[in-house]
């Protein structure tokens, strides 16, 4: 399965990277030829499944998907040759109903199972039942994934092979109490997690004994809901630091080597958002020290697979060994964070030179709250590090997504951010860069200039096209051939004079005082479109365009409310009223649709602004819901197990 | 341009009328003017409705006076104004005395464009007796509303009335209304009578606002933000229709093309029979550039209706929607579907009806409330329009309410079934435990009728639907149809007119 991860990378500079993969291609495409099964069966699903697939097919390997209730008609159920349903939606009983599975695997007579990453791909007792069966799995074997698996053991066995580790606490907590004891041994910050975990699930970062308290709740509920294993341990947080691992391939002879590390620092919660290889802080000699350690470790465990061995390298290129994947990479969250929902409308960028698109989706996808939100990953090559990010950002405006929230705007702005550029991250660049939060792009005062101008040529070309009937009436239609068209744009609040004149499919726009020609085909029916503004070229998605004036226009990446009415309209908006907003302080609605997992107030109850009120679960995180203002609790509307829907009233106060 | 330059000398004109006007009205009294300047007088005072004072208080409360609706309304510079002159003639109640005049009198009206095409126009004018209707204010209506019919020619009404002038006692005449939220209220009678007849205590916005009219009583068919908004909204709003019924559906320019398929339709029906999904998604999907005008959004929300477009031409849309009460039919859905489909027949709007009704709801309110008088509107109405009618089943089309449902037996032109259609009595399980009441295997007989009668096959081999299409062809399948059925005539026996049972 060496093929597989060639590329899973956010962003490759192949100049440097030219070293060694053309070995790597050799050896992908001579596997294409080597058939090793007749058929096998993926136990999982979405992008990864899809992949594997794949790969499958141009192996001459039959597959068989599984997939649950809700799944049943994703794509990678289509791209299998045969598929089995394993349960309902939750995963707990189907992508990790391991009797199902193997009654799917007996049915099939697979002869093989390919876990993915995530669900049952790093479960011992999984593997454990396939081998009784003499059913192979596709990964390293029982004994690399237990010893990997478990970060205890893991640890131990890094420690023994000479691997740097991080000081901490190798054992398992029991109770909260203990937890606060250890933290204050090991010294704050600390990091608490799930045992059995990874991914970012279930990790919490304690700078006190309070937060250690609340982590050790956290994190226990969330590592039982996702990996029904509720143990937990504690280690030495270390601040600031670049997260990079290392790719080892380990055969069954004890052969083992280590390839180029890709760098994952910019994170969300421990979830990766972005990937880069290779990394722009390793030298040659940091990078060699880590790829020894992480084949000495793959020895040491007699690895016989493809793997990732993570580490934690401070500013001073100290490194430190973090986890061992025994599995196939786990992927970069490129879009990490959408909402559930619908994709009404979905077109991926693949025809771009220097592209590709991982993804296990297609137009009229349900993503649903049951599975992982990673919808998709998009790779891009490129002969040096610019010309990978030019081609990332030209990648990101030509993606199409509508239907769910998505987090395209997060991700082209950290690509063209100066200290990203500059190569100056580290896992806490989003909170850095972003301390409230990210609001999206902010606009220069020509990029403002430029969106102000194409919003206004949309509304004139929208305008002209409202005119354009098909001979139909005995009453002739007499055209109002304006000249020049004078409007006010209102973004953030503000509004602008524009005026506007059009030259066919030229408008020559004047907005603030300066002159802008923006061209474009102004083809109304596509979701993207190319524009020209005095010579840059942007492509910009209409994503709605109302006959009140109002637009949502992506553009670079964010989308931008702008409102656009005739100089007379906006002059009369004047005197309509303004509309009196909801007091959100006083009630709380859920974010997004999700099932209440605790409820900590009762009406009556006095809360104090920021204090938790209740938990809900989604997409396997936990939210904790705050009280927006201090004051008297008025009604109850939730209790645990609940399913809520985006914007659901919870509880509301006095 | 030069309209938007005229406008705001009429504008500058306008702020400066009213010492200009006390001059004016002096110099008439004491010396005779020249004919040229009491036209231009009166002009001025025309324009300026029920003075500066009233205009102002109009747009505190967040509305805009007659004169300038119109010129949202119209392309710029199109209003030609009929009846500036005209005068109430009421003598009673010292109506005769000159500062109770106001040229034009309550109401503006006129002709003028909407992206070209002609309309007639007229618009209370709340600034001048609280827009009350005037003998003379009626006339003007009645005067344009001919020309209108001479050329063919819609009217588009502005109401902004407080009734009939009580000092002249004329009758009101009845009227369409468009309902601006929160500044405006629809009543016949106001909250004061209500309270001296009946005892109820309602304040204006319960009892004839926005939200009433849109969402309980189904009396105003959208609500807009405000009148900015509402206006710009009824300009989109004409473009979908002919100019009268001796037209044709109008057919825009379009760049959406007609072949395109929708791969996003073939996973929009979920697996499990009792699963919602928004038909507005396989609407959006379906029509132009995903452009759908919805009717009376926030009334009889199981059936959605509204215009758009299909290779550019105007379509009226039906469509039941799984998301409110499972899409059933009840009293208010039917009469609101009825409607709409004698609108679209009325003005040659071909209609495409999307299909997945589990039923009429059962009860005794609805039987009560004559459920199969108002359900048989909605069966009249399909059966009796001869525009063309295409109708696409997604899933259940189940009982009488499969019939009504613009099915083949009430001669639509092109029925298709999507693969997840379910064309039957009633479901699989409520059929077996009338069929089977009080046998064992029950399970074995519902699967057996799930077999037999949840899919498009028994509605297919017996003609009732056309054929078996893939969602994601619907789009291009209704838009080669649509050019087929463009000469679709039918003849009808001669009657004075069709009786709808009301």
């Amino acid at each position: 399965m060496a093929g597989l991860w060639v590329g899973a990378v956010a962003l490759v500079t192949a100049g440097r990277r030219g070293k060694r993969p053309p070995q790597l291609m050799r050896s992908a495409a001579a596997l294409w030829t080597l058939k090793t099964f007749d058929k096998i069966l993926i136990a999982n699903r979405g992008e990864i499944a899809c992949r594997v697939i794949k790969t499958c097919k141009k192996m001459g390997i039959k597959t068989v998907a599984i997939h649950s209730d809700a799944d049943a008609s994703s794509v990678h159920v289509k791209m299998a040759d045969e598929a089995v349903c394993v349960g309902p939606a939750p995963s707990s009983k189907s992508y990790l109903n391991m009797d199902a599975i193997m009654e799917a695997i007996r049915r099939t007579r697979s002869q093989a199972v390919h876990p993915g990453y995530g669900f049952l791909s790093e479960n011992k007792e999984f593997a454990k039942r396939l081998a009784s069966e003499n059913v192979i799995f596709i990964g390293p074997d029982t004994h690399a994934i237990q010893a990997m698996g478990d970060k205890i053991e893991s640890k131990l066995l890094a420690k023994k092979a000479k691997v740097n580790t991080i000081p901490g606490f190798d054992g398992v907590v029991k109770d909260a109490d203990e937890a606060v004891r250890i933290a204050r041994e090991i010294g704050y910050p600390v990091m608490i997690k799930a045992s059995a975990g990874g991914g970012g699930k279930g990790m919490r970062i304690a700078w006190d004994d309070e937060e250690t308290r609340e982590g050790f709740r956290f994190s226990s509920q969330e590592a039982a809901s996702s990996f029904g294993d509720d143990r937990l341990l504690i280690e030495k947080f270390i601040n600031n630091p670049r997260h990079i691992e290392i790719q080892v391939l380990g055969d069954k002879h004890g052969n083992a080597l280590w390839l180029n590390e890709r760098e994952c620092s910019v994170q969300r919660r421990n979830q990766k958002v972005v990937e880069e290889a290779p990394s722009t802080f390793l030298d040659p000699e940091t990078r060699r020290a880590m790829g020894e350690q992480a084949v000495a470790l793959a020895k040491a465990v007699k690895y016989s697979s493809a793997g990732t061995v993570e580490f934690l390298v401070d500013s001073q290129k100290n490194f430190y060994f973090l986890e061992m994947n025994t599995r196939l990479q786990d992927p970069y969250k490129s879009f990490g964070l959408p909402s559930i929902g619908r994709l009404s409308q979905y077109q991926e960028p693949s025809h771009l030179p220097g592209v590709r698109v991982d993804s296990g989706i297609q137009p009229g996808s349900e993503i649903s709250i049951y599975y992982d939100p990673m919808i998709s990953k998009l790779i891009t090559y490129g002969s040096d590090r610019t010309e990978a990010l030019q081609r990332m950002e030209d990648a990101l405006d030509h993606y199409v997504i509508r239907g769910v929230t998505h987090n395209i705007a997060l991700l082209r702005e950290v690509i063209i951010n100066s200290r990203f550029v500059k190569g100056d991250i580290n896992t806490k660049f989003l909170s850095d860069v972003y301390p409230d939060g990210f609001k999206g792009h902010t606009l220069t005062e020509n990029e403002r200039k430029q969106l102000l101008a194409i919003a206004s040529s949309l509304f004139v070309a929208s305008q002209l096209r409202a005119q354009q009937f098909q001979g139909h009436s005995r009453v002739p239609v007499v055209r109002s051939d304006m000249a020049k068209w004078e409007l006010t744009v209102r973004l953030h609040e503000e509004d602008h004079a524009v005026t506007a004149s059009s030259r066919g499919s030229t408008f020559s726009v004047e907005v603030d005082g300066s002159k802008l020609n923006v061209s474009s085909t102004w083809n109304l029916a596509l979701p993207l479109l190319s524009v020209n503004v005095d010579g840059t070229e942007r492509t910009v998605q209409c994503l709605s365009r109302e006959a009140g004036g109002s637009m949502n226009i992506q553009f670079l990446g964010t989308v931008y409310k702008v409102h656009v009415l005739t100089k007379l309209a906006a002059e009369l908006s004047k005197f309509m009223l303004e509309k009196v907003a909801e007091d959100t302080s006083s009630v709380l609605r859920s974010p997004m649709p999700g099932v209440v997992v605790a409820v900590s107030v009762a009406p009556g109850d006095m809360v104090s602004e920021g204090q938790e009120i209740c938990v809900i679960e989604a997409m396997k995180m936990q939210n904790s819901m705050t009280a927006g203002k201090t004051g008297k609790v008025k009604s109850v509307q939730c209790k645990a197990g609940d399913t809520v829907g985006e914007g659901d009233l919870l509880v509301e106060l006095e | 341009m030069a309209a938007a330059v005229r406008a705001a000398a009429a504008g500058a004109r306008l702020r400066g009328v009213p010492s200009a006007l006390r001059t004016a009205a002096r110099s008439l009294c004491s010396q005779p003017a020249s004919v040229n300047e009491r036209i231009e007088n009166k002009r001025r005072a025309a324009l300026l409705g029920g003075g500066q004072r009233r205009v102002d208080a109009q747009h505190k409360r967040g509305k805009l006076t007659a004169r300038e609706r119109i010129r949202l309304l119209l392309d710029p510079g199109s209003f030609i104004e009929s009846d500036m002159f005209v005068e109430h003639r009421c003598a009673d109640f010292g109506m005769a005395a000159d500062k109770n005049k106001f040229p034009g009198d309550s109401v503006v009206t006129g002709r003028g464009r909407i992206n070209g095409r002609l309309v007639y126009v007229f618009s209370q004018d709340f600034t001048v007796f609280g827009g009350s209707l005037s003998g003379a204010h009626a006339q003007k209506i009645c005067k344009i509303m001919d020309q209108a019919i001479t050329v063919g020619a819609p009217v588009i009404g502005l109401n902004d009335s407080g009734g009939a002038r009580i000092q002249e006692g004329v009758e009101s005449l009845a009227g369409y209304a468009d309902i601006f939220l929160d500044t405006s209220y629809l009543f016949i009678t106001g909250p004061d009578v209500v309270k001296s007849v009946t005892n109820e205590d309602v304040t204006q916005e319960e009892l004839g606002g926005a939200k009433t009219h849109t969402t309980m009583s189904g009396v105003a068919h959208r609500a807009f933000e405000n009148d900015v908004d509402a206006l710009c909204n009824v300009r989109e709003f004409f473009n979908f229709l002919p100019l009268s019924n001796q037209d044709p559906a109008p057919i825009r320019e379009c760049q959406d093309p007609s072949d395109r398929l929708v791969p996003e339709l073939d996973t929009i029906v979920p697996l499990e029979s009792t699963k919602a999904y928004d038909m507005v998604d396989i609407i959006h999907a379906v029509v132009d550039e995903r452009e759908f005008f919805e009717i009376m959004p926030n009334y009889a929300k199981n059936i959605i209706v509204g215009f758009a477009r299909m290779n550019g031409r105007t379509v009226g849309i039906i469509g039941n929607q799984p998301k409110v009460a499972s899409g059933c039919l009840d009293i208010n859905s039917s009469v609101k579907g009825a409607r709409f489909v004698r609108f679209c027949d009325a003005f040659n709007i071909p209609l495409i009806t999307f299909v997945d009704v589990p039923g009429f709801l059962p009860g005794t309110a609805q039987e009560y409330g004559g459920i199969i008088r108002h359900g048989a509107k909605l069966l009249y109405a399909f059966a009796e329009a001869t525009v063309p009618k295409v109708t696409v089943i997604t899933r259940k089309a189940y009982g009488g309410a499969y019939d009504v449902m613009s099915s083949k037996h009430l001669c639509g032109d092109t029925n298709y079934a999507w693969p997840t259609a379910e064309i039957a009595v009633m479901g699989a399980k409520g059929a077996v435990e009338i069929i089977f009441k009080g046998h064992e295997n029950v399970e074995a007989a519902q699967a057996e009728y799930i077999d037999k009668f949840a899919n498009p096959f028994p509605a297919a081999v017996r003609g009732f639907v056309d054929d078996i299409i893939q969602p994601s062809a619907t789009r291009a399948r209704i838009c080669c149809d649509l050019d087929v059925l463009v000469s679709k005539k039918v003849h009808r026996p001669w009657r004075k007119h069709a009786n709808i049972p009301l």
